[in-house]
């Protein structure tokens, strides 16, 4: 293991994110609030609780999941597009790393601002609602995997991208209507049968399901099954990415 | 002394079907700088990126400081630095970051005091904190030479180091390439300028079209291609080379007041004496003389238009 090139990458992105990390954070705060503002207040007039759960509370986990996909996504792939686009990846592809420690760094990298994010995410919510969290490691572990596994999912539209349209096309296309579809904002036992059983091949889902359980103890789906869906999408990003650096997809001539 | 790169039957064809190298056989010598010379687009920034890991080699076999460069490419790649031909930088990083993060990359520890020196070498220092995007087309070339150097390479690669860069710089260049040279690396680098070349390096490739057509050392190269001329001024005019004289490889200029003897192609030793010792015999007075000999740059031109 180069551990040294795994710290030297790390460091070096986290420097990058320090230096944005003030408008990093402006925007999840922002939203937040405008969500807790539309969502909580219009939305929430009319459906008071949840599963027993105000309905302020109960968006909670899914703004912060929204937030966590997105920042994850987009931070991971930039990190990664950046240096292909400018030609610096020559020096990454020629320094003795293997791709292990490469996706290591720079998914590290990118897992470590979503979830400093996230935590902001949820403190700026904890000013407008009162909520308890059940299972405060539960809660950790979710928002960890989420982010390491949505980031790696966009390390590998970094890698895929090749402009800047692509590389906004799959968080657009994509992550922001399968998390607004996956229960951010109501519970799926709100929908009509049919529309049920499709939301169950929406992954989003169980990643909501499962952290709002950690904050309150009620689910769409299984706990077990949720963390176990979470650890599949993690394997599979991760088996593309080993299947990327094995070929040299679009990464080598 | 085994060779420091060793590289067999090296091919590369490109996605597209563009062949860019050919059965390509090389041995670099420990210790050594070695000029690869050719045209434009005859293939040695594909030669250099394959043995640096970034570019795929359709065939062959390449060894660095004995480790396959595909099978054991940790312990290959530790050991080789590059200068790549194209500037490329982030333009918001500062120099100290990118060149600390290059030898972290290489599974280097970090060590601010060498870091120190080389930024100090390459009169970088005073910018180590400034943003790259603000320094110079030169410095940038300096960072990018910092960057290869932070981890200490045994081999390094230049792509065409003085590719526009001014005359002073150039010097430094040629300095700190001796000096490496001094400390043991292992130079290979590129370059259109021939007077480098001949300035800098032990031996000389010549690759035109994917092939290498031709492996020397300098000093041998400029012996068995290299012409000399022998101009005498005449004294009065000459209206055409007397017969005496007609064993000499002998031209007169078109103004009929210079005598040209070409000689030293291939070796051959000339017998200056005799031909002086005949003119006088023939009643020619020379009022002055002068020798040029072929420059490398003449010898390339020569080659590149000889192979079809
Ligand atoms: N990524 C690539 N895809 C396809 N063809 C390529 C690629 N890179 C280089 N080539 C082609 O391969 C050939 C050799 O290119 P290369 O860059 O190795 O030449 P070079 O000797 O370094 O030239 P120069 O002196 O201009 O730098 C050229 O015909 C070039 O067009
Ligand atoms: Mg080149």
């Amino acid at each position: 293991m180069n551990f040294h090139a795994i710290r030297a990458i790390y460091i070096y992105e986290m420097a990058r994110t320090r230096r944005t990390l003030l408008q990093s954070i402006v925007s999840p705060v922002l939203s937040t609030s405008l969500y807790f503002v539309v969502f909580g207040s219009a939305i929430g007039s009319r459906i008071s609780h949840v599963g027993g759960v105000s309905y302020g509370a109960f968006i909670v986990p899914g703004l912060i999941m929204l937030g966590l996909l997105t920042q994850s996504i987009s931070n991971a792939s930039f990190g990664i597009f950046f240096p292909r686009f400018v030609g610096t990846i020559y020096e990454i592809l020629s320094a003795p790393v293997s791709a292990v420690e490469i996706v290591t760094a720079y998914v590290g990298a990118a897992a470590t601002k979503s979830v400093i994010l996230g935590l902001i995410t949820l403190a700026t919510a904890a000013i407008f609602v009162r909520m308890p969290i059940i299972h405060p490691l539960w809660m950790l572990a979710f928002l960890v995997l989420t982010s390491i596994t949505f980031s790696m999912f966009g390390f590998v539209i970094g890698i895929w991208a090749n402009n800047f349209e692509k590389l906004q096309l799959i968080p657009l296309l994509v992550v922001t209507p399968l998390t607004f579809l996956g229960g951010s904002f109501y519970s799926i036992d709100m929908l009509p049968p049919l529309w049920r059983d499709i939301t169950l091949f929406n992954p989003v889902v169980y990643l909501i399901s499962g952290f709002r359980w950690s904050f309150y103890g009620i689910s769409d789906v299984g706990v077990a099954i949720s963390l176990g869906m979470t650890l599949v999408f993690l394997a599979a990003c991760l088996a593309l990415v080993i299947w990327i650096f094995r070929t040299g997809y679009r990464l080598k001539t | 002394m085994s060779p420091i790169i060793s590289i067999s039957h090296l091919a590369k064809t490109y996605a597209g079907g563009k062949t860019a190298l050919r059965d390509i056989s090389l041995d670099i010598r420990r210790g050594e700088i070695f000029a690869l010379l050719g045209p434009n687009g005859a293939g040695k920034t594909t030669l250099i990126s394959i043995v640096c890991g970034i570019v795929t080699p359709s065939a062959g076999t390449i060894f660095a400081d004995g480790h396959d460069i595909v099978r054991d490419y940790r312990a290959a790649r530790e050991r080789i630095g590059l200068v790549p031909q194209e500037l490329t930088v982030e333009a918001f990083e500062t120099v100290w970051a990118t060149v600390n993060l290059s030898r972290g990359l290489f599974g280097k520890p970090p060590n601010p005091a060498l870091i120190e020196k080389v930024l100090r070498d390459l009169s970088l220092w005073d910018r180590k904190a400034s943003q790259i995007r603000t320094l110079s087309g030169g410095m940038k070339r300096r960072v990018m030479i910092a960057k290869a150097l932070s981890h200490e390479p045994r081999i390094l690669f230049l792509d065409e180091p003085t590719a526009g860069v001014d005359v002073e710089l150039r010097r430094d260049m040629w300095q700190l390439v001796r000096h490496l040279r001094a400390s043991g690396t292992t130079i290979i680098l590129t370059t259109h300028y021939l007077e480098e070349a001949e300035e800098m390096a032990d031996r000389i490739g010549v690759i035109d079209k994917g092939e290498l057509i031709l492996v020397e050392d300098k000093p041998a190269l400029m012996r068995k291609l290299g012409k000399k001329r022998l101009t005498l001024a005449l004294a009065a005019p000459l209206a055409q080379i007397p017969a005496a004289l007609a064993a000499y490889p002998l031209t007169l200029s078109p103004n009929k007041e210079e005598l040209i003897y070409a000689y030293g192609e291939n070796g051959a030793r000339p017998g200056i004496g005799a031909l002086l010792a005949d003119l006088v015999k023939a009643g020619i007075v020379v009022k002055d003389l002068r020798t040029d000999e072929s420059s490398l740059e003449d010898i390339f031109v020569g080659l590149i238009r000889r192979t079809p």
